[in-house]
């Protein structure tokens, strides 16, 4: 045993020496990344760092940080109700708009790309323009008014399917349900361009190797072969819904109100912004970003070796 | 083998023309409903749309009108002339908004290209330890909204003593992970021996990569930019800024989007002035930004 450590050590040993030779001989390397990775340190490592920090205090800004063990964790998750519909209505987001929206990308970009060239730019345009139009997704309040007047109540009343107009956006049954709809109005990202330039780089000669083999319809050919060569593509765009997906928080706030009524719209970013920017009490705030970071990351792991086993 | 000869070993007699020019595996059946599937998918799509269009275009009589029309009978630029009047009358002028976004966006997008692909180009080229393991990070890091960081960056800020001036919003735009990502991918697919060429010739590392790497990736330069614009055309600042004459246009035009039932007609101009940017630079840089994402698949 002791002989073991003593091996063991003398090759962490050896291989450190042998790291830091290369270090050495790439100083410029470093010199290269230096500006990069001090402002990524400062404004995406450090805070998740001080993140967590912060949470086992009770901190307002105007005072010192105080240290107060996993009690800001123990009322969040044991005292703060309002938390725990954040936590019910993010899941509940992520869960259905996250693979909803994942899948409706790569299907429009596997349909998009059997266009002709021309047809298929401007086609990419139409679905990627409600991602990046900025607050657009308000004119969705006009559609679902509350009164008889708004589009939706008064459609669904004309063809006799309600009697009275429904509260879309203030009737806690429904709200959460037209937000869902928004963000999949929205979902189709960055990873959908990622899906859409990737299925132009599958090889042509793969899909005609494909067809001597014996593959007959599309369905086939994209089980066996376009998907499994757009992996890396598919793993970004898992990356891009899960940021979407658990950082709801804009079209919720705008559409639904701030706070919603009885909270039903509330999500986890919301309940993170409502305690560090209007309460100040920025060590529970903390907290409530740890626990995201967390879910975030479990979710990361758990989709990447989901899609490791696609087209096997 | 030239494409008529190619054509020529495949083509069999009985094939017509319209199949012979066909992909293989597919049929006309599922063709045309699969078109059909995304013609409506579209016309869903960019209904929301269209519709905030026609509306900043109808005068207001148009806008109250029940029940509602999708396009405007008599179609007017009124609501963007009276923004603009709206605006010239603010206590801060509308050119100071306007400088301030441009400032902070270019300002923003330039530090955040050089930096950013400085260290894209030795993490793509060359192998040294912690190397890998930094690009590990930066690719969770892709998954943290800017809220989920907010308040940890709002105690930092506010110690460096940038509250309330550009650089809150400037320097922590220079870190963005996906535009760093988004290089370094693209970079890989860069010829490892250009670079050992240009080494022969005696170049060091910094004319390797301003004279030999930066101009040939030039698609992945367009992408940056225009996703660090989009990111800071869209960011009101409104946590940061308080002063108003440091304002971004956006947020001065959301302040009038509020402005109550008398502003309908402002408001929707607003909603179009606002989304019409990000579009347009997208639908006049789109090659290049699908270019660059051909190659941002995440490897294992």
């Amino acid at each position: 045993m002791k002989e073991f450590f003593k091996k063991y050590f003398e090759l962490r040993k050896y291989n450190a020496k042998v790291a830091w030779k290369k270090a050495k001989i790439s100083k410029n390397c470093y010199l290269f990344l230096a500006p990069y990775a001090i402002f990524f340190t400062m404004f995406f490592v450090f805070p998740v760092v001080a993140s967590i920090y912060f949470s086992f205090t009770y901190y307002n800004i105007l005072e010192a940080p105080r240290f107060i063990g996993i009690q800001n964790y123990i009322s969040l998750l044991l005292e703060d109700d309002i938390f725990l519909i954040g936590i019910k209505n993010t899941l509940l987001i992520a869960v259905i708009t996250g693979p909803l929206g994942y899948i409706m990308s790569f299907l429009f970009a596997w349909l998009i790309n059997e266009l002709p060239r021309w047809v298929r730019s401007v086609a990419v345009v139409v679905f990627y323009a409600p991602s990046i139009a900025g607050n657009c997704f308000v004119i969705f309040s006009v559609f679902f008014r509350g009164d008889a007047y708004g589009y939706v109540n008064a459609f669904l009343m004309n063809l006799g399917l309600i009697d009275t107009p429904k509260f879309w956006l203030t009737d806690p049954k429904y709200m959460i349900w037209i937000c869902m709809l928004v963000i999949l109005w929205m979902s189709l990202g960055q990873g959908f361009l990622s899906f859409v330039a990737g299925l132009q780089g599958v090889d042509r000669s793969q899909i005609e190797a494909g067809c001597m083999d014996g593959i007959k319809n599309r369905w086939q050919e994209l089980w066996y072969i376009t998907l499994p060569s757009m992996k890396p593509m598919l793993m970004f765009g898992a990356v891009m819904s899960i940021t979407q997906a658990f950082g709801v928080c804009d079209v919720t706030m705008q559409l639904c109100g701030y706070p919603s009524t009885d909270y039903a719209a509330r999500t986890i970013v919301t309940h993170l912004f409502d305690y560090g920017f209007t309460r100040y009490e920025m060590g529970y705030a903390c907290a409530i970003a740890t626990i995201l970071f967390l879910m975030m990351i479990l979710c990361n792991k758990a989709i990447q070796s989901l899609l490791r086993r696609v087209g096997t | 083998m030239s494409k008529k000869t190619q054509a020529a070993v495949i083509e069999k007699p009985y094939h017509k023309k319209l199949i012979r020019r066909r992909k293989p595996n597919r049929s006309i059946g599922g063709d045309v409903a699969l078109v059909l599937f995304l013609v409506l998918a579209g016309l869903v799509m960019v209904f929301p749309i269209v519709y905030a269009v026609s509306n900043a275009l109808k005068p207001l009589d148009e806008l109250f009108m029940f029940p509602p029309r999708i396009f405007a009978r008599n179609p007017t630029f009124d609501n963007f002339s009276d923004l603009f009047v709206t605006m010239g009358k603010s206590w801060v002028t509308f050119s100071r908004y306007f400088f301030n976004t441009v400032f902070i966006t270019a300002a923003g997008t330039a530090g955040h290209l050089l930096i950013a692909s400085m260290g894209a180009f030795v993490l793509a080229k060359y192998d040294f330890p912690g190397g890998r393991t930094f690009f590990k990070i930066v690719t969770i890091a892709m998954m943290f909204s800017y809220y989920v960081t907010g308040i940890p960056n709002y105690i930092l800020i506010n110690k460096l003593g940038w509250i309330d001036t550009y650089w809150a919003i400037i320097v922590p735009a220079f870190a963005s992970p996906i535009g760093f990502f988004l290089m370094k991918q693209f970079m890989e697919g860069l010829p490892t021996s250009l670079i050992e060429a240009a080494k022969i010739d005696g170049a060091n590392e910094w004319r390797v990569f301003a004279g030999i790497v930066m101009p040939n990736v030039k698609p992945a330069w367009m992408t940056l930019i225009i996703f660090s614009v989009q990111g800071l055309w869209n960011n009101r600042a409104a946590t940061f800024i308080y002063s108003e004459e440091r304002k971004t246009l956006v947020y001065a035009l959301q302040q009038i989007q509020l402005g109550g039932i008398a502003r309908t007609g402002q408001a929707a101009a607003v909603l179009v002035v606002v989304m019409i940017v990000p579009i347009l630079i997208f639908v006049f840089s789109e090659s290049q930004i699908l270019e660059t994402m051909a190659s941002s698949g995440l490897k294992d």
